[in-house]
């Protein structure tokens, strides 16, 4: 039934990673009301949702730019996306 | 804490399942399509990451990207500030309001295709009604099926033509919601008019017009129908627009993996440029 969205692995666990992280973050809004609000070093007032947005968005730059003017592989970027992530949570 | 009610979700549930079903679910396939090259019979190989790195590569996206970034600048430029000045110039009161309303409203009420069908019969050089009166009467050289420049400015006028009346529509709320107090208050510190439009107007407006230019800015991003029947992206690609390259790709070649490749490019450009603006509008709100 479903071979019409020919589905991979590592696209799937791309899917699993960001609906795991809105999980996570659902979990986190129901223990902690109010999404963490504050503002941060790009004087935007963000919650955590929009801190994962902003994570999710930024790496998805960081591997276009990579593969535009660099190319592969990929190891670089995935490190960078990751310290993107870091930084996105710990200060914006 | 306890959060007092949480039944609200529950009514949610329903919409969350339609947008699941008709954006979440396609859209997922987009994304696996992207990463494979297809065949018939639902044969697919692993293509990974190769679809985009060839796209970002590639002459012909680098083009349409630019043209399509160069049509939304021009239009959001002349449209923007012309609603502006027209939802300025309309009455506030009395006969003429719902007049004026209606026949701003007429424009978008033609189904897109009519219109790149009304202009193409409009414009035609020798039997349209602008063309024969450029060419043989004013004397105007004047063929949207020949020359670039002409095709460009014919997509430009028509996409004004179509939709400035939103830009207006949603400036005139915003201005028809400003108390008459504002204005007296204004009157007894003999504020000139500039400084009228610029303190009081221009903020009051400011929510509508946020709303106005992402509208404005994510159709016009997003445009395939007027300009397609209009000119079909030619005269040669000359206004072949990202989403024709990619309906070209996607249903005129057949590369599915490369058209979704680009639908996803095209979709980050579309997410980050409307999560920015929307971000720098409203910045000072949260203050």
């Amino acid at each position: 039934m479903l071979s019409w969205m020919a589905w991979t692995w590592p696209t799937a666990f791309v899917f699993i990673g960001i609906f795991s992280a809105m999980g996570v973050l659902t979990l986190l809004e129901i223990r902690r009301p109010g999404g963490a609000e504050r503002k941060g070093i790009l004087r935007l007032t963000t919650t955590r949702g929009d801190r994962l947005f902003i994570t999710l968005l930024g790496s998805v730059y960081i591997f276009l730019a990579w593969l535009g003017l660099i190319g592969m592989p990929l190891w670089t970027p995935l490190g960078l996306a990751v310290l993107w992530g870091v930084f996105c949570f710990w200060k914006v | 804490m306890k959060t007092p009610n949480q039944m609200g979700w529950l009514f949610v549930l329903p919409v969350v399942a339609l947008v699941a079903f008709n954006a979440l679910i396609p859209m997922m396939t987009v994304v696996n399509y992207s990463v494979q090259e297809t065949f018939g019979n639902n044969i697919f190989l692993w293509e990974g990451l190769g679809w985009f790195e060839k796209l970002l590569h590639s002459e012909r996206f680098h083009a349409a990207l630019g043209r399509q970034f160069l049509f939304t600048a021009i239009i959001l430029a002349i449209e923007v500030p012309l609603g502006v000045i027209i939802a300025l110039a309309m009455p506030r009161k009395g006969f003429w309001v719902p007049v004026c309303l209606v026949t701003m409203a007429l424009p978008m009420l033609i189904p897109w295709n009519v219109v790149g069908a009304m202009w193409n019969i409009f414009t035609l050089p020798d039997i349209g009604l602008l063309g024969y009166l450029m060419n043989s009467v004013l004397g105007v050289p004047y063929d949207m099926t020949q020359d670039p420049v002409a095709a460009w400015m014919t997509i430009i006028v028509m996409d004004v033509w179509h939709w400035t009346s939103l830009v207006v529509l949603l400036a005139y709320a915003g201005l028809v919601s400003i108390p008459d107090a504002y204005y007296q208050a204004a009157r007894i510190d003999g504020a000139s008019p500039w400084s009228v439009f610029r303190y009081i107007q221009l903020p009051k407006m400011k929510t509508v017009l946020t709303i106005a230019i992402l509208l404005r800015f994510m159709d016009s991003f997003n445009i395939y129908t007027e300009p397609f029947v209009l000119t079909g992206g030619g005269p040669g690609n000359s206004t072949t627009l990202l989403s024709i390259d990619l309906v070209k790709i996607a249903l005129g070649q057949f590369d599915l993996g490369p058209a979704a490749a680009m639908s996803l490019i095209y979709f980050a450009i579309t997410l980050l440029v409307s999560w920015l603006f929307y971000t720098l509008m409203t910045k000072d709100d949260s203050k």
